[in-house]
């Protein structure tokens, strides 16, 4: 009745088989109460830290969110740091160092990530910059314009120039 | 007999799409009336060619054809025939059918709602509608052909895997694929407009409404997969920055800034090379977002690399069709004058403010996307990019934005001052920092969720302070009735679709509010969570069509009285051999109590339990922002001076 397919078997269809498609469609951990702490206040820091882990044999999901067997080995590690009084910083460095860069959700700040972290402000520095560039342009355009307005009148426009003068002093010699 | 002829029909309309491609393009550059006038007829053609593609396929799925691998693979004779019906778009084949036919269901729309075109005009955009459509259909030829036989066939299918197996899904590709190929159309606009080399308020008036039904079908296309998520895979949660989630947020976030440029160019004929790029940029978004999840690359660079055939195809393609518009915008964009000038501070200057912030959100987004792939290829780094790094990045982006979005929408054209849009705001202001006092009041100190209800309040009331403002519902209450009435649908349209991203803040905030609880109960036992008692009544055997289940009964109590009875599954797939949750939800609109079923052991059921204040609204104001969408579609002005919009609603 309850075999489940391994984690991974399970994901690799549903991501082939769904056309573009909400995320990798696979069902949820129900989870098991004996895991959990006692305490709900440690349980509560636990799966705060859970869910900046990544379960590293699935696809994108965090280990408080995956039945697969390397994540609830993770969550035991994670309760019993969390029982033996580490603080949180302590319980991630302990999994950072074993599992490295690949576990953390939140990637760190390092020479590889820093364009990422550096995205938001780049993505913004730099449409600000373009938008004062383009501020500036339209502001010299106007001059352009101006110019433009300067310059001789051409052959059709004088004659059109003239038959309107022309046209102007026959009204005027007109008797009102 | 029946597949054979769905893939002729599929060849034929590559050959129609090819001349719709080509003949157009050639009258529209020779000005030969006659050549101009073959597009529409071409279009429609490529429309009944790839319509009876579908409808073959549809028919192989209907009657389990198992000489069909793809029915093989995907179907099963025990299925529903609904369900037999929209595996039909379920797997990779079929969905790239249902791609095409929707292109070229725009097509047709553009051919025979588009008459009051110029002729030109519209006969590049058919032909650049054209030569994508060439490129999908020589895609689904070459390497996803649906009709592929297997002989001898099969005493049955394989199934469809179960967790699709949902009406949610029945609709979510389809509302999906009408937003993203809606954004083919004006792609192709856009690539019309710099080849003609030029861009007016006309202009803007025939893309607005295609950018507007994209962008509406879009938004219900998320929701409906948020949705989906949320119920069927039971972790009760709503969306994960899932990099296929995302493939769909980037065109969208893209569409949005158009949508907000393109009002622009129609009324005030500015921003129209920045508009142009957009509509090119939210196309290559959503060729972008096939080719991630099509070609596998999401799943590993390295399945990527082991099959690389469809992939690479697709990788040609976005690399043709965006670097060939892109390469066209560097030479003749130039040549487009600037025109239109404002001030900083005005309605102009206030939709480039929210562009520059759609366009940043977008970048960190695409970035956070594809920088895993990135960093294992070029860095040779392995590292992943979670919701953690998303929240943290695009909050900041987006908290401006919607500080920004009531003063926006009220500020005039051309020139600006901000203390009289103040002053009509200042209820609103007062009444989102009365929100935000309420909440951490009553919450205690949770600050992010908080900071969502005000958010939430702020743009709510700034919509009805813009709507107030209009029919001058304070200044001559009298004739509010009488303006009301005649105010244009855009405007309602607009102040609602800012109203329900209101309404989204607030299902988001409440969801920040959510509690949940693990228990494992034995029948008559019952557990406390969020001011509720849940009994477990007992677990009983059930079975459907194709599946069996263990169904609990979970009845819920407040105060003694009886609020709910909930009945979560797990359900058994043998055809497959998988296992799925359903989870068991009961709502009242501010609330949801949620149930999954997990394993059960010595007599007792694992039960998650889950208390999600406000979650139904996340989708509520999904679907008043798409509300928002069509009123503004339905405006006369838009109607009258753009007559293609009706295309694009077609059959959803």
């Amino acid at each position: 009745m309850t075999t489940i397919r391994p984690r991974r078997a399970a994901i690799l269809p549903a991501l082939l088989l769904a056309p573009l498609l909400f995320p990798a469609a696979a069902p949820a951990a129900v989870g098991d109460p004996r895991e959990r702490l006692a305490d709900p206040a440690q349980e509560a820091r636990a799966r705060a830290i859970g869910r900046e882990l990544r379960c590293l044999v699935c696809q994108n999901q965090s280990i408080e969110d995956s039945n697969a067997d390397l994540a609830r080995d993770l969550r035991l590690i994670v309760r019993e740091r969390i029982a033996q009084g580490a603080t949180d910083a302590e319980v991630v460095r302990y999994l950072h160092e074993r599992y490295g860069d690949f576990v953390l959700l939140r990637p760190p700040v390092t020479a590889a990530t820093a364009l990422l972290w550096a995205a938001p402000a780049l993505a913004l520095a730099g449409g600000a910059t373009a938008i004062l560039l383009a501020l500036r342009r339209r502001r010299v355009a106007p001059d352009a314009v101006v110019e433009e307005a300067a310059a001789p009148l051409t052959e059709a426009e004088r004659a059109r120039l003239a038959a309107i003068e022309a046209a102007a002093a026959e009204r005027d010699r007109r008797p009102s | 007999m029946i597949p054979e002829l769905g893939h002729f029909a599929l060849a034929l309309a590559c050959v129609l799409a090819l001349a719709q491609g080509a003949v157009p393009l050639l009258g529209a550059q020779r000005r030969d009336p006659r050549l101009i006038a073959l597009g529409p007829p071409l279009a429609a053609g490529q429309l009944v060619a790839v319509a009876a593609a579908f409808a073959a396929l549809l028919w192989s799925f209907a009657v389990n054809d198992t000489t069909v691998l793809g029915v093989v693979q995907n179907s099963h004779s025990a299925k529903p025939l609904l369900y037999k019906l929209t595996g039909t778009w379920g797997n990779h084949e079929g969905s790239m059918v249902l791609w095409v036919l929707i292109l070229a269901l725009c097509g047709g729309a553009v051919a025979g709602f588009g008459r009051d075109l110029p002729g030109a005009l519209q006969a590049r955009v058919l032909a650049v509608l054209g030569l994508v459509g060439v490129g999908f259909l020589l895609f689904i030829l070459a390497t996803s052909n649906p009709f592929a036989r297997v002989w001898p066939p099969p005493a049955d299918g394989q199934g469809l895997n179960p967790v699709l197996q949902d009406p949610g899904l029945a609709l979510h590709p389809p509302l999906l694929y009408l937003g993203y190929v809606g954004y083919a159309v004006t792609f192709a606009f856009a690539v019309a407009a710099l080849i003609e080399g030029r861009v007016d308020a006309a202009w803007g008036r025939w893309v607005r409404p295609w950018a507007l039904a994209a962008w509406a079908f879009l938004t219900l296309g998320i929701a409906l997969g948020s949705w989906w998520a949320y119920y069927e895979l039971g972790w009760g949660g709503y969306w994960f920055w899932d990099p296929v989630e995302n493939a769909s947020l980037l065109p969208w976030l893209a569409g949005t800034a158009l949508l907000h440029s393109a009002i622009v160019v129609e009324k005030r004929e500015a921003l129209k090379v920045w508009t142009v790029l957009l509509a090119l940029l939210a196309f290559a978004l959503s060729l972008l977002g096939t080719f991630l999840v099509r070609s596998g690359v999401l799943n590993s660079v390295h399945a990527f690399a082991s099959d690389p055939t469809r992939g690479v195809f697709i990788l040609a393609l976005l690399a043709l069709y965006v670097g060939g518009a892109f390469a066209l915008f560097a030479w003749r964009a130039p040549a487009m004058a600037p025109t239109g000038v404002f001030a900083p501070l005005s309605r102009e200057g206030a939709l480039v403010l929210n562009n520059l912030f759609l366009c940043s959100i977008c970048a960190v987004v695409l970035v956070g996307t594809l920088y895993p792939m990135f960093a294992d290829l070029v860095l040779g780094v392995k590292i992943s990019v979670g919701p953690p790094f998303f929240n943290a990045a695009t909050l900041p982006l987006a908290a401006p934005l919607i500080l920004a979005m009531p003063l926006g929408a009220l500020l005039p054209w051309k020139r600006a001052r901000l203390w009289p849009v103040l002053q009509r705001l200042w209820w609103a202001a007062l009444a989102a920092a009365a929100a935000l006092l309420l909440a951490l009041a009553l919450a205690g100190e949770r600050v992010w969720p908080a900071l969502g209800f005000a958010a939430a309040v702020w743009l709510v009331a700034g919509a009805a302070a813009d709507l107030a403002d209009r029919i001058a519902l304070f200044r001559r209450p009298a004739a509010a009735w009488a303006r009301a009435r005649g105010l244009p649908r855009a405007a309602w349209g607009g102040a609602l679709a800012h109203a329900g991203l209101g309404v989204t803040c607030a299902g988001i905030a409440g969801m920040g509010l959510a509690t949940d609880a693990l228990v494992a109960l034995k029948p008559g036992e019952s557990a406390r969570l969020a001011g509720y008692e849940w009994r477990l009544e007992g677990v009983r055997d059930a079975a459907g069509p194709n599946w069996t289940a263990r169904r609990a009964t979970v009845t819920v109590a407040r105060d003694g009285a009886a609020v709910a009875v909930l009945e979560p599954e797990r359900r058994f797939f043998p055809v497959g051999r998988e296992t799925t949750t359903e989870a068991a939800i009961h709502t009242n609109g501010l609330r949801d109590l949620y149930v999954v079923l997990g394993e059960e052991r010595d007599g007792a059921a694992v039960l998650r339990l889950h208390h999600n204040p406000l979650a139904p609204w996340i989708w509520l104001g999904a679907a008043v922002m798409a509300l928002g969408g069509g009123l503004s579609l339905s405006d006369r002005r838009v109607r009258v001076a753009a007559p293609a919009p009706k295309g694009a609603p077609a059959p959803a």
